[in-house]
């Protein structure tokens, strides 16, 4: 048995027997890290001796009987969430030496439950992109074909997860950072309800948009996460109050008479014919199992979607990211000669083009004259989509979409055309304007390469969400397939 | 052509809450080792929070309610967007749109009536981080960041501008102060930075309604230079205009030593700030039983107790304005009040009110100290205006007692008997020394039954003056007049 392959609920199961313990779980992890991760590169940095000496504590804690879902189950954290001590880059020049003095909420979440770190994995910089091709440092690959992107801007967690070098992965989604990647990389990608999980201690790229979410090898994992992460904190003013179900209780193979729409302006021109047909056919299964579905529903305002999502995302990015001015922490330019000389060289040295680039429409649709034709008219489709989505959840339990338009795509494709790299998220986007929930799970594959599913609820509608997605899972088993990459013997 | 001056005056008071305004930090970080009230959110650190502080939007409702604002049912908080490295996020929280407070008024006086002056508008934000500049001996210089200050809650207060000159805008700096520390909600101290002051000067043709061209006048760091600036600025004004010249909208910095404005940059050169909502904070409701009760809890406020101190104590408007623009010179009077005066005795409520703006005040002005800092409780005012008027010690001596009180701390009585300064109100005593006195002046005394009343004087002063002052001046007349006729 190759313990790296475990899902958590079978990893916790053989670690409540005591049949494998935390520290041989964490090495056989680290061993696979070790043989894989230089073809895909989804890690930023392997915290190995912190990961061992967390999992030998866990190991302590499992004597003890007082285990929890958690407890020795290594992890991968995407690399803009702050953990005390391990340096948290953002995959930017600008933070490459950055060591944060906190945890994020959910990070103190996990490592209260006991949690092994792994390491940090690889991302777009600050989270903008949709390829990782704009990690500064390096490229993380595809694990079911390494000539294509892994999808972003979460794509290390993503193929941390995919080729076993973590049993799960925490992300975040501004704009389908997780579930983009899932479904490039053939693994489950939730992302809650905006304010379901504190976003304190994630740095943030656009504020009212992101949201930190789970990636795991199937859909009950992704609940076991949500019953750790989730919930009200007082430090994220943003975060709902409202109580916390347990979402394990959702994982119910039944969706009988479920409403079910399939909004048609997802199904955008250019989408590949393989992609619609597996969704379709993922559409007809969920029919298959008693779902009601209505092929005919529609948000109209989703087309405006992509051009609300970069004029919001951008201008809450431009403020964001204004305090990486070389004065206080990470990257400074070394040679200046005045002040002001120091703060702009530290800036078009320390950010690469893409975070450049979305910091200049911000700063532009922001600026005095041009708030009211951009800013003001995005929140207002903003406003629309959120009250269409409202509507569409009077008749319906769930959306079904494609996750994606087309699967992987090839590395440096898209890189010159940012409108067509932003084209890959037109179907995951919508969901965080209107700050729903939604998850993408594997649905098939298009001349081997994964498609996902999308699934859309209403607010706090994760219980519906992860049911139709266990059910949909336990009925096809799409998640099971593994890329070869990860399956190289050692 | 006569001109017209239009101010318009900003206020950022500190206020005086316990923690930050958007996190648990201690505010109170004047006295504190530098960068030791700081953690991740008044850093700015990446993925950091503000989290608000309700009681600093107390304190900005409480202000706002005392200045007669309309309190909106929403308030929203956005960001101030501009690169400075004393701001540890790259932007300030602030709000735009939707202030806590509009449409106020203050009234200050003008000549013996009240005006009003407008109240555009009271809002929340926060402070900075400070910069220290150093410079070596040897000439290189390096500028410190304390991040201590960073995230102090401020509140702005714009008037509209109905200010006509500098004197009315130092009326309304004191009584704009005066209901902030009144509320408790600021020190108002200006000198330590925790109320500060900025201007829009302009000037226009007597009797015309349009406003021309303002200037911002900035750094004035006391009443008096903001007095001094704004005097310089509408006079400035006046002779560019005079002169023909063209007057430019810009910010003008004081420069204290100079006594002049000096120009700092241009409207061209003006932030754009780039407000958009603030996403980390959702809009907050200002609930109409939050407002209730917040104006229910309203202390007394300098007018009223200014008006109470006239129906109740009798004082005579200016003293009653004196008095209760500082609170805690009308706090003090009204604890020494209450020590004497069981029943109303309105010549008593006014000796007291005279000694403390006259005597106490230039003393705590000369020591350059605050009433609570006065070694001189309200038990011994108290005890000292007694003194006075059970005759113990006389108005020339008084004075004396008074000052020694007040350096030493010793109870007036006291200082009385050990300088000898005790009235001589002894009737033998004083006759004892009328008989010296008319026995050694045989002019005077002829010049007196001459009917020259000059000579009369003169013998009392003879006998004060035997006495070095301690005798009662009344019976010393009543002594001598006896004396003289008994011959």
């Amino acid at each position: 048995m190759d313990l790296c392959r475990l899902t958590i609920h079978e990893a916790a199961d053989l670690l409540k027997k005591r049949e494998v313990s935390s520290v041989e779980l964490t090495e056989a992890v680290l061993h696979q890290v070790e043989a894989v991760d230089g073809k895909v590169n989804a890690l930023v940095t392997v915290t190995a001796d912190l990961a061992l000496d967390q999992a030998r504590r866990a190991d302590e804690r499992i004597k003890r009987g007082d285990a929890t879902p958690l407890t020795g189950i290594p992890g991968v954290l995407k690399d803009n969430l702050c953990t005390r001590g391990i340096r948290t880059t953002c995959s930017s020049r600008m933070l490459a030496d950055f060591v944060p003095p906190y945890n994020a909420t959910v990070v103190e979440k996990l490592l209260g439950q006991g949690m092994v770190i792994i390491g940090k994995a690889n991302l777009d910089e600050f989270a903008m992109g949709s390829s990782n091709e704009h990690s500064a440092f390096f490229l993380t690959r595809n694990p079911w074909n390494t000539d294509c992107v892994a999808g972003g801007s979460s794509g290390g967690p993503a193929v941390a997860v995919a080729t076993d070098e973590t049993l799960f992965a925490l992300g975040s989604d501004t704009g389908g950072s997780i579930r983009l990647p899932a479904s490039f990389c053939n693994v489950v990608g939730l992302k809650p309800t905006y304010g379901r999980v504190s976003r304190y201690g994630l740095v943030a790229f656009a504020s009212s948009l992101d949201q930190i979410g789970p990636l795991t090898k199937d859909v009950t994992d992704a609940a076991t996460v949500m019953n750790v992460i989730a919930g009200h904190d007082e430090r994220d003013s943003t975060s709902l109050p409202h109580p916390l179900p347990d979402y394990s209780s959702s994982l119910v193979p039944d969706i009988k008479g479920m409403r079910i729409g399939v909004p048609r302006e997802f199904f955008v021109a250019g989408m590949q014919q393989g992609v619609v047909d597996q969704i379709n056919a993922a559409i007809a299964l969920l029919e298959g199992l008693g779902a009601v579905i209505d092929r005919d529903a529609s948000l109209p305002s989703i087309r405006y979607g992509l051009a609300a999502y970069y004029i919001i995302g951008p201008c809450e990015a431009s403020a964001n990211l204004a305090r990486y001015d070389g004065v206080k922490y990470g990257y400074s330019a070394p040679d200046a000669d005045s002040m002001w000389d120091a703060m702009e060289k530290t800036k078009e040295r320390g950010f690469g083009a893409e975070v450049k680039r979305r910091l200049m429409l911000g700063t532009y649709a922001l600026s005095a004259g041009y708030y009211d034709a951009y800013y003001l008219k995005a929140l207002k489709v903003r406003t629309l989509i959120r009250q269409e989505f409202e509507g569409a959840f009077d008749k319906y339990d769930a959306l079904v979409t494609p996750t994606s338009p087309t699967v992987p795509f090839k590395i440096g494709e898209r890189l010159d055309d940012p409108v067509q790299m932003y084209l890959a998220d037109v179907c995951t986007l919508p969901v965080n304007i209107a700050g729903v929930p939604a998850i993408s799970v594997p649905a098939g594959f298009v001349d081997g390469l994964p498609v996902g599913l999308q699934l859309i609820g209403k607010p706090l509608g994760e219980e519906t969400l992860l049911r139709i997605a266990f059910t949909y899972e336990q009925a096809t088993g799409w998640h099971r397939k593994k890329p070869a990459v990860a399956s190289i013997s050692i | 052509m006569t001109y017209e001056t239009v101010i318009g005056l900003e206020v950022h008071a500190q206020l005086l809450t316990r923690s930050k305004m958007y996190c648990a930090c201690a505010a109170d970080y004047a006295a504190a080792a530098p960068n030791t009230r700081v953690c991740p959110v008044c850093l700015g650190l990446p993925g950091a929070l503000p989290v608000i502080n309700k009681r600093a939007i107390e304190f900005v409702m409480m202000t706002a309610l005392a200045l007669n604002c309309t309190i909106p049912e929403h308030t929203k908080f956005d960001r101030k967007n501009y690169p400075y490295p004393d701001l540890m996020k790259g932007y300030q929280i602030s709000q735009y749109d939707a202030p806590i407070g509009i449409n106020g008024w203050l009234a200050i006086d003008v000549n013996g009536e009240e005006k009003r002056i407008g109240i555009n508008r009271v809002h929340m934000e926060e402070d900075v981080a400070k910069l220290l500049h150093r410079t070596t001996p040897l000439g290189e210089s390096s500028t410190l960041i304390d991040v201590n200050r960073s995230g102090v809650p401020l509140m702005e207060i714009v008037s509209e501008p109905d200010v006509r000159s500098a004197e009315e805008a130092r009326q309304y700096l004191i009584k704009l102060r005066s209901i902030l520390q009144y509320l408790g909600v600021s020190t108002g101290n200006m000198e330590e930075g925790s109320f500060r002051c900025d201007a829009n000067v302009s000037i226009r043709p007597a009797g015309s309604e349009e406003y021309m061209t303002k200037v911002e006048v900035k750094n004035m760091n006391s009443f008096k230079s903001v007095y001094r600036a704004l005097e310089y600025e509408a006079a400035r004004q006046r002779k560019v205009a005079s002169e023909g010249g063209r007057l430019v909208q810009e910010t003008r910095g004081w420069l204290e030593d100079k006594g002049v404005t000096q120009s700092q940059r241009s409207k061209e050169h003006a932030h754009d700030y780039r407000y958009f909502p603030e996403p980390d904070l959702p809009p907050l409701v200002l609930s109409r039983t939050w407002v209730t009760k917040t104006e229910a809890g309203l202390p007394e406020l300098p007018d009223s107790r200014r008006n109470r101190f006239m129906s109740e104590y009798g004082l005579p408007l200016y003293d009653a304005r004196l008095l209760t623009n500082s609170k805690s010179l009308a706090d003090y009077y009204e604890a020494t009040i209450q020590m004497c005066m069981e029943k109303p005795d309105l010549r008593k409520a006014k000796t007291i009110c005279n000694w403390l703006l006259g005597d106490f005040a230039r003393l705590l002005n000369l020591e350059d100290i605050e009433v609570q800092e006065s070694k001189v409780s309200p038990a011994q005012l108290d005890e000292f205006v007694g003194l006075i008027d059970k005759d113990v010690i006389s108005g020339p001596a008084s004075k004396k007692v008074f000052e020694e009180m007040f350096k030493t701390g010793k109870p007036p009585g006291e200082i009385a008997k050990e300088q000898g300064l005790t009235q001589i109100g002894d009737a033998s005593a004083i006759e004892e020394v009328v008989r010296q006195v008319i026995a050694s002046n045989a002019q005077a005394v002829i010049d007196f039954k001459a009917g020259k009343e000059q000579a009369a004087k003169f013998l009392v002063g003879q006998v004060m003056k035997a006495t070095r002052g301690r005798a009662n001046p009344q019976m010393v007349g009543e002594i001598l007049q006896r004396e003289l006729e008994g011959e």
